[in-house]
């Protein structure tokens, strides 16, 4: 499963992520790496970005960069 | 000694450092970017130098303010780091450390929000995380001014100790390429990076084709093993320590429940609520910066005290010391109303200024990005573009102003070449002139302009999106949303002054000059063969005039090629409603109304309601005023970026008012002729421009920033 098919309240761990250069270096440099736990906080009002909390923080993302992210 | 201090945004790095410089400080940029630059002198010792590097979560070649700040330290080597990390949020914070601990540079490390941590009853073991990490670490509260004698152990710092703190494998392949370096500085670092195959330091520090193979080759074993790329393995071993670290660092850890933060922004952002606040919020910053108290402030400044009472005393004065006519017209019009025309806009900036921080600093700035975002990255624009146009619609130059608030260098840099599109205040009396003269005063003439300015906006997004400088540059929108907290007085009032502060010190030359420039060229010239100074109503022969008729031919595509709608249009950049002005002055009416209907008569003489439209549609788009192009060079921070700004926005409102013209000739009158086959070209090429693909190796570049 991709992170922007995860419901609203649910946690998932991240499996892989792919893609590559500079957005996934990024979401990377923001903590999302293997194994860590992800909770999908909520979707903006008008249904984009997501918001995740990651490492016990709030990060926002768009669902297009959130389909790079494989989780289960 | 020069002391860097480094660390995530919102970690609470420019309370620490306003709390270590007090005043004693220099706000610039770095050098061609938009990127703010802060330096100051410590308090307690005049000798130690701070600088404020960019907020940044790691030190990847991938982001502006990365580079700059790791740039900053390879170069000019500082004594020593201050890494202030955020300690009710310790794992991404620490892993912003873990690279500039790779660094080798003397290191304390200020564990911030000690005061929240203590309210949380959450405990940190720090001489554990001394003995994990190899740096110092001292606990503060930047807000609450405790800084535990930071400084003091700082003096009495070592160099850090080369730590191999990373996997086996990972710390063997380090150390390959770390021998191969030789004597360099920051050896570990530059080692992960030639590792990581980062092209910038590669390029830097003119890594040998030797070391980069070889790194090349131990990159690829790793990512066989791992099944991954280089980059992201160091990433995640990174992250694998911190886990660790974190895992027995804390004494007590806070509970993780519902804190006041999460229950303010499950109203905040809520789906049905979010909207409804959004706009009760703007509604609020609008109302006091537009509506009444910053109109009111500036509307004194320019009104009152740069109308009735500086200028009659300086005139008393000029005529009580029988100044010469040009001099005491040179003082008044030009350098009074020079000054006038760069402090009129101070009250309002400084009064946008408090929202913008208060904004900035509880946490919903973050939020409006958020919930705007979906709308405006369509056009190349950041969510939070979305107030510089808001602000825009009241004055261009607080709107170009608040373009600093976007985080990306590509959205800012877009955000102020489309902002002064929506038409300001000042455009209102030209507005209402072409609507009266031309159009019987009617009703949609007003809305339209509002509409052709979105529409600019919107067409002028997507096309830029799509050119080459706009392209290049890489924004993933991956972005923290902070903790809300209650802003404290102190930082929102210094926020407020230095951004007050650098607008007269870095827009006032050009706004200043180009004032004098205008009132020469308007109120000299030559008649009946001799070169004097000429009378309000003798404007026709002004050197203004003169270049109008020399000029007036390009716009005749456009309908309106006479000096007089040249001249007029030339004053409008001293300040817009001037175009009406100075038509009343042309027309023999030195003292007309506002919306000059004493001569609209003789104004719909010389236009058809055509060629008005256009020449409205074309002073509407075209550069502002000179105090906004000010605000445009203070943003951009770069000549050639101003340039071109203000270069594409006369393009695109002479393309546009060309259109208009033709089209509207053609549509109302029938007239078909070589320059409607022009307009028709300029209508394909935007089109082409609108639909384009950009090339699809820039496609990978920017990857997540298309929609």
């Amino acid at each position: 499963m991709k992170l922007n098919e995860v419901k609203v309240g649910e946690s998932v761990k991240v499996k892989k992520i792919e893609g590559s250069g500079a957005l996934k270096r990024r979401i990377m440099d923001m903590g999302i790496v293997k194994d860590v736990e992800i909770y999908v906080r909520k979707v903006a009002p008008l249904g984009d970005p997501i918001e995740v909390k990651v490492r016990g923080y709030e990060l926002s993302l768009r669902k297009e960069d959130a389909k790079m992210i494989e989780v289960f | 000694m020069k002391i860097a201090l480094v660390g995530n945004p919102n970690s609470g790095k420019t309370t620490l450092f306003n709390a270590l410089t007090g005043s004693n400080q220099y706000v610039g940029n770095w050098p061609g970017v938009t990127v703010e630059k802060k330096s100051g002198k410590y308090k307690g010792d005049k000798s130690i130098e701070i600088i404020d590097l960019p907020g940044i979560y790691s030190l990847s070649p991938y982001s502006l303010e990365e580079v700059i700040a790791r740039n900053y330290i390879l170069d000019e080597k500082p004594d020593a780091i201050i890494n202030i990390v955020d300690g009710t949020n310790l794992e991404r914070n620490l892993y912003l450390s873990t690279q500039v601990i790779d660094l080798g540079i003397p290191m304390v490390m200020a564990i911030n929000m000690a005061d929240v941590m203590e309210k949380r009853d959450e405990k940190i073991d720090t001489k554990k995380l001394e003995k994990e990490l190899g740096v110092k670490c001292v606990l503060i509260s930047a807000v609450k001014n405790e800084l535990n004698n930071l400084m003091e152990t700082l003096r009495s710092l070592k160099p850090s100790e080369e730590r191999a703190y990373l996997s086996d494998d990972v710390e063997e392949a380090i150390q390959d390429i770390s021998s191969l370096l030789k004597d360099k500085d920051f050896k570990r670092f530059i080692a992960i990076k030639v590792l990581e195959n980062d092209p910038k330091i590669i390029e830097k520090e003119k890594i040998e084709p030797g070391i980069i193979s070889r790194a090349k080759e131990l990159a690829l074993g790793l990512g066989q093993k791992y099944d991954d790329d280089i980059e992201s393995i160091i990433t995640s071993k990174r992250y694998d320590f911190i886990s660790k670290v974190t895992g027995n660092i804390y004494i007590k850890k806070h509970s993780a429940s519902e804190s006041i933060s999460d229950k303010i922004d499950k109203i905040v952002t809520n789906r049905i609520l979010a909207l409804p606040i959004f706009v009760l919020v703007m509604t609020l910053v609008y109302y006091i910066s537009v509506t009444t108290v910053g109109t009111m402030a500036t509307d004194w400044v320019n009104d009152v005290l740069f109308g009735e009472i500086i200028p009659p005393a300086v005139e008393s004065f000029l005529t009580s010391v029988n100044c010469v006519p040009w001099l005491s017209s040179l003082i008044l019009d030009g350098i009074v109303a020079g000054l006038g025309a760069i402090l009129g806009f101070v009250p309002q900036i400084l009064i946008l200024f408090v929202l913008l921080a208060l904004l900035e600093e509880c946490g919903y700035m973050a939020r409006i990005a958020f919930i705007m975002d979906r709308i405006f990255r369509k056009f190349g624009l950041s969510g939070k573009s979305f107030i510089p146009m808001l602000i825009g619609t009241g004055c261009g130059v607080p709107g170009i102003m608040a373009s600093r608030t976007i985080e990306n260098e590509r959205d800012r840099r877009m955000t102020i070449m489309t902002t002064t599109f929506i038409p300001c205040s000042a455009k209102l009396p030209i507005i209402a002139m072409i609507a009266g003269a031309f159009f019987n005063g009617a009703w949609w003439v007003a809305p339209s302009a509002y509409f052709l300015g979105v529409a600019a906006i919107i067409v002028s997004g997507i096309i830029l999106k799509k050119t080459k400088p706009f392209l290049g540059e890489v924004a993933p929108f991956v972005m923290e949303l902070p903790a809300y907290h209650i802003p404290t007085l102190g930082a929102v009032l210094r926020s407020t002054w230095e951004r007050g502060f650098s607008f007269i010190k870095k827009a006032g030359t050009i706004i200043f000059l180009s004032t004098i420039l205008i009132w020469f060229v308007t109120n000299f010239g030559f008649i009946g063969g001799q070169f004097r100074m000429l009378d309000t109503l003798e404007i026709e022969y002004s050197i203004a005039a003169t270049i109008g008729r020399a000029i007036s031919f390009i716009f005749i595509p456009l309908g309106f090629g006479d000096w007089q709608a040249t001249v007029a249009t030339l004053m409008g950049l001293v300040a817009k409603e001037n175009l009406v002005v100075t038509y009343g002055i042309i027309y023999g009416f030195a003292e007309a109304s506002e919306e000059g209907a004493e001569f609209w008569g003789t104004l719909a003489s010389s236009f058809t309601p055509v060629s008005a439209y256009a020449l409205l549609a074309f002073n509407l788009l075209c550069a502002p005023c000179f105090a906004a192009i000010g605000a445009i060079k203070r943003e951009m921070n770069n000549a050639k970026w101003t340039l071109a700004a203000v270069g594409y926005q006369c393009l695109f409102a002479y393309a546009v008012a060309l259109m208009i013209n033709q089209f509207g000739n053609f549509l109302v009158y029938g007239i078909f002729d070589v320059l409607t086959m022009v307009a028709v070209v300029i209508l394909l090429a935007m089109v082409y421009l609108l639909l384009r693909k950009p090339k699809a190796h820039s496609l990978k570049t920017i990857g997540g920033a298309q929609d």
